[in-house]
């Protein structure tokens, strides 16, 4: 009996800009289990992390309890880590992005813990817009747990003990798009394809950017009747479009049919090159995206990708104006004025 | 591109790249495994019933085993394989109680074997039990051939082979020794139903036309004469100075024989790079420690042969090293009287080269144009390769040879044109190893065997056993060490050389204990527990996709050949090594595992949710004549059972 992942990898593995081979983004060795679609999505961030050449010292990965919550140990062990209380994630990434605003905070959720528990930091870090991407391993149950409906479990949906869920599913990428969030997208654990693109493209963004992946529940979620499993998930699927995230200064590749093509130019100068396949959808006007997942949702179709992108937000840094430089990176005389400092302060404003 | 055919036993032979590189496709991970329980005897059996020769080959293998050998794509060295053979033979119990046993009931068929190396031997060993009067001739006075003449006893011991050429001959086989066969027609005329020729390449390479060459004939020598003579004893010393001419396995054994029988500044000179040498890396290494320097890049030009008084003018200069004038030609050829004079063997003259490639890569030796260099020798070894000579066979009896004077002989069935007379080993195709020679000779015994049975020696060919297990035992549990150890392959240590270098016979390397086999034996990846997969199980979670640490598996539409190992997770360059190919997944992808670099660790069928991979241990033993089994492996499962 083993189960001990060798170190030992492909000796062709290319390396990025840094010098790095994919496995310096690797974490430890998963326990969820065999099958969980919130493996195939760790395995989507450390790709993502390694194809954007991301420091991963520059990464902070945040999340409260679940087995989606535990995901941060799967990926990026060279980075900072929080786990944090049932639903709280949210707070505890305000705190950290507030103090140090130059990571990377990679917010990692469950259904459970991002729409029932966490509901009520959930639409606030949303309407914040605080800087961070925020993404729901969404798999329509407690997994952890032993796999009760969860507030995403669609009506009518059958847990595995032939239950048949009475209540309404809460659509958190809606929600998101209603509270403001300023980057919606959503997808698949089973389509890495798309993931990996959307995920560079989330991490580039400023302010909110929410990812909402269906990811089947292997164990308690994945039989027939729920509308969260395999086969499920895959025969529902449809797509907003193809696309491709170029980062900043490179030269764009990718090959697309002239006519349905657009370009999203990010912030930093990155670009989202957005092969469209729906019509009357327009990715940076929030009804059209609105309208979009409705549609599809009236279709009993799960709209995958980029849903709504707004470049020109003001993240929460900018709403507030805090300090443009990290708290850590503050000298001391700055971070600390001292008791003259406070006393003029307290009298202007008595 | 089409669905890999897994039913087909040589898909996942080729796996296990160790066998498949193995001339008679010896079941290696099998016997590692077993020798890493401690089980050595088992282990010793599987080689013999595969290599006839295990306690030899564990010691002089070529091992074309190790380049092919998966844990050198992936580590910085292959696994040990041919000194864990040894491990095996050095350790096991008598092991004749799990050979076949004699006397054996006659099948009223005689066969006659020429030669007695290992070719012969294997033809003897696979034909005895099966009720053959199997007649062997050889020149020696012991069984044996090329193992007992030319291996010399520091890296064979003679007990070793002795052992194993015994094991052969108490099957009761009759020996004809010190019986050079001077006519295959005279052997035709008798009552043999079959004949095989086992005669090896035993003339080695002369330097004919060097100048000085007949002069000095009394301090030069043919290595492998040499060697053969130094074998059986008749000769026991050698010059101080000596040079030994060639690059290849054969020049390392004589410099270092010579070292033994009082060579103190013994040099091996040779035309090529170092780099191009043909001797193994780790012959060339041992030659080394043991003081021989190898100088490359140097032509022979000539033999120096002089009297005293020749000598004598010239000696302070030309053994200071400085340049050769032309005018000083010393050469006896040029000096009719010097022969009366009872000239002597001085040394050697020899011009630097250097290699040149054009732009096909093809080497040529290009002269620098520096003076010739001459070194000192009080007797030169020329091993510069071998050939084979048939002088005993004559051209009327039916056996063809083509323009090269070699025997006209099939590749698969090893007969000659003559329907009766086969070849193998050496003789067959030329100079090759102990293992290539062992193989012809399985083949060439089941040749004989459908040939004295009257069948037909292509289409009743039998294939090789094969059977495919599955090795699962529990979630995280296998039948096997899947754990890969990462550790650096060991060293095997040897004995001193200055007790070694005193005595011919003291072996050198001192092999493995049993506590470094087991380590050396943990490295090996067991290659033949094969990742199976069943497509309709599979519901394309990724999970196998994500776990495998090597990125051997991917999930993507179809393609031709060429365009899926561009695609796959890294892409499959090494096309020496197949890809797996699946289809039947409902999303109308297909699996494509790239079996390069799989570490065969099991995580990919561990992970799945499904099992739709599975391990599976792959069985594959080449079919000997008469399906005889010597299989003992069964037989002390059982035993060890009750
Ligand atoms: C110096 C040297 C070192 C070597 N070291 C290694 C090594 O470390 N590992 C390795 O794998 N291989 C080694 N080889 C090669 C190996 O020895 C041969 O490839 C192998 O022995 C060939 O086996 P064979 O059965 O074809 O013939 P051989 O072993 O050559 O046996 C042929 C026998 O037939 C006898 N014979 C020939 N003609 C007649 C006749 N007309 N009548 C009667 N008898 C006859 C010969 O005397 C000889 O005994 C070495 C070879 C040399 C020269
Ligand atoms: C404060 C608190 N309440 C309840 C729990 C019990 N609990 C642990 S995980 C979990 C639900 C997790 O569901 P989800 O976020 O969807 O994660 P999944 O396991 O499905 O990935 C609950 C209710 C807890 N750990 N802490
Ligand atoms: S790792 Fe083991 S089974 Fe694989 S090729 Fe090497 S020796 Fe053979
Ligand atoms: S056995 Fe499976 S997981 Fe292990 S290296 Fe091979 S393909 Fe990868
Ligand atoms: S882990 Fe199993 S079910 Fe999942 S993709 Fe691999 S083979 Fe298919
Ligand atoms: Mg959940």
């Amino acid at each position: 009996m083993t189960y001990v992942r060798s170190t030992f990898r492909h000796p062709a593995l290319p390396k990025n800009d840094l010098g790095y081979t994919v496995d310096y983004y690797e974490g430890s060795l998963s326990t969820l289990c065999a099958g969980c679609g919130h493996d195939s999505i760790n395995a989507a961030i450390v790709e993502a992390c390694w194809q954007m050449n991301i420091e991963p010292h520059k990464v902070a990965k945040l999340s409260g309890i679940g087995c989606s919550s535990k995901s941060p140990a799967y990926f990026l062990s060279n980075s900072h880590g929080f786990n944090s209380v049932h639903g709280r994630m949210p707070s505890v990434a305000t705190g950290a992005n507030l103090a140090n605003r130059d990571l990377i905070y990679f917010g990692v959720s469950g259904d459970g813990d991002t729409a029932s528990i966490g509901m009520g930091q959930f639409v606030h870090v949303v309407r914040r817009n605080l800087n961070m991407v925020y993404l729901v391993m969404n798999n329509g149950c407690y997994g952890l747990t032993k796999g009760q409906d969860s507030a995403t479990a669609d009506a009518g949906s059958k847990s595995k003990a032939g239950s048949v869920n009475l209540f309404e599913a809460i659509d958190l990428a809606s929600l998101a798009i209603e509270l403001g969030a300023t980057f919606v997208g959503q997808s698949f654990s089973g389509d890495k394809d798309q993931l990996i693109p959307l995920m560079k493209a989330a991490m580039s963004h400023k302010g909110f950017a929410f990812l909402n992946v269906i990811s089947p529940c292997v164990t308690f979620n994945n039989n027939a009747g729920s509308t969260k499993s395999y086969d499920y998930v895959r025969e529902h699927v449809e797509i907003t479009g193809t696309m491709d995230f170029v980062p900043m200064m490179r030269e764009i590749t990718a090959n697309y049919e002239a006519g349905d093509v657009s370009d999203i130019t990010m912030h930093d100068g990155s670009e989202i090159r957005l092969h469209k396949l729906q019509k009357d959808w327009d990715p940076t006007n929030r009804r059209s995206a609105m309208n979009a997942v409705q549609n599809a949702k009236d279709k009993s179709e799960i709209l995958t990708g980029l849903l709504y992108i707004d470049e020109s937000s003001q993240d929460l840094h900018e709403l507030i104006n805090t300090s443009d430089i990290a708290l850590n990176s503050l000298p001391q005389s700055l971070l600390t004025p001292g008791s003259d400092a406070l006393a003029k302060l307290n009298a202007s404003l008595r | 591109m089409k669905p890999t055919n897994i039913q087909d036993p040589e898909y996942f032979h080729k796996v296990v790249d160790c066998q498949y590189a193995c001339p008679a496709h010896t079941p290696v991970p099998e016997y590692i495994r077993l020798i890493a329980e401690g089980r050595y005897t088992e282990a010793y059996m599987i080689n013999w019933d595969s290599n006839v020769f295990p306690g030899v080959l564990g010691r002089t293998c070529d091992r074309p085993c190790e380049p092919a050998c998966r844990r050198g794509r992936i580590d910085e060295e292959p696994v040990a394989i041919c000194r864990l053979k040894r491990v095996a033979a050095d350790n096991r119990d008598d092991v004749i109680p799990y050979m076949p046993q004699g006397p054996f009931p006659p099948n009223g068929k005689k066969v006659a074997l020429i030669g007695g190396g290992p070719a012969s031997l294997t033809v003897a060993r696979d034909l005895a039990p099966l009720g053959y009067e199997v007649h062997l001739f050889d020149e020696q006075k012991l069984g044996g051939g090329f193992m007992r003449s030319q291996i010399p006893a520091f890296r064979l011991p003679e007990h070793v082979l002795n052992d194993e050429v015994n094991y052969i001959l108490r099957l009761g086989i009759h020996t004809q020794f010190e019986h050079y066969v001077e006519s295959l027609k005279d052997v035709l005329e008798k009552d043999y139903d079959a004949v095989f020729v086992g005669t090896g390449a035993p003339r080695g390479r002369d330097l004919p036309d060097l100048p000085g060459r007949q002069e000095g004939d009394a301090n030069i020598h043919i290595g492998i004469n040499w060697l053969g003579s130094v074998a059986f004893e008749h000769t026991t010393n050698i010059g101080k100075r000596v040079i030994v001419l060639g690059g290849g396995n054969t020049a390392m054994d004589c410099c270092r024989t010579a070292r033994r029988l009082g060579g103190e500044d013994v040099k091996v000179i040779v035309r090529s790079p170092f780099a191009s040498m043909k001797a193994s890396p780790w012959e060339k290494e041992d030659a080394q420690h043991e003081d021989i320097p190898i100088i490359d890049n140097h032509v022979p030009r000539s033999f120096v042969v002089a009297t005293d008084e020749e000598w004598s003018v010239v000696s302070d200069q030309w053994l200071a090293g400085e340049p050769i004038p032309d005018e000083a030609k010393l050469r006896v050829d040029e000096n009719p009287h010097s022969a009366i004079r009872n000239p002597q063997l001085r040394g050697m003259t020899f011009e630097k080269v250097e290699a040149v490639y054009d732009e096909n890569g093809k080497r040529s030796l290009v002269p620098t144009g520096e003076p010739e260099v001459f070194f000192p020798a009080d007797d030169v070894l020329i091993a510069v390769g071998q050939e084979n000579s048939f002088p005993w066979i004559e051209r009327t009896v039916g056996v063809d040879f083509d323009k090269w004077e070699m025997p006209v002989v099939d590749k698969t069935t090893f007969q000659s044109t003559n329907p009766r007379v086969f070849f193998g080993g050496d003789a067959a195709f030329g100079p090759e190893n102990v293992i290539t020679a062992v193989a012809h000779g399985h083949q060439a015994a089941v040749s004989i065997d459908l040939f004295c049975n009257g069948k037909n020696l292509l289409t009743e060919r039998l294939h090789p056993m094969t059977n495919l297990i599955s090795q699962k035992m529990g979630i995280h549990e296998w039948a096997y060490d899947s754990a890969v150890d990462e550790y650096d392959r060991l060293v095997v240590p040897q004995a001193d050389k200055t007790v070694t270098l005193r005595d011919r016979k003291k072996e050198v390397e001192l092999g493995f204990d049993p506590l470094a086999g087991y380590k050396e034996a943990e490295r090996c990846l067991n290659c033949d527990v094969q990742t199976v997969f069943e497509a309709p199980k599979c519901i394309e979670c990724d999970a196998c996709v994500d776990i495998c640490p090597t990125a051997c598996i991917t999930f993507t539409t179809d393609g031709d050949e060429s365009d899926l190992r561009s695609r796959t997770k890294v892409p499959a360059l090494n096309i020496s090594q197949d890809i797996y190919v699946a289809d039947g997944l409902k999303t109308g992808r297909v699996m494509v595992k790239d079996e390069d670099v799989c570490l065969h660790c099991g995580l990919c069928a561990e992970r799945c949710p499904t099992a739709a991979w599975d391990m599976q241990k792959f069985w594959y033993n080449v079919t000997k004549a008469g399906e005889v089994k010597y299989n003992v492996v069964q037989i002390t499962r059982n035993e060890s059972a009750v």
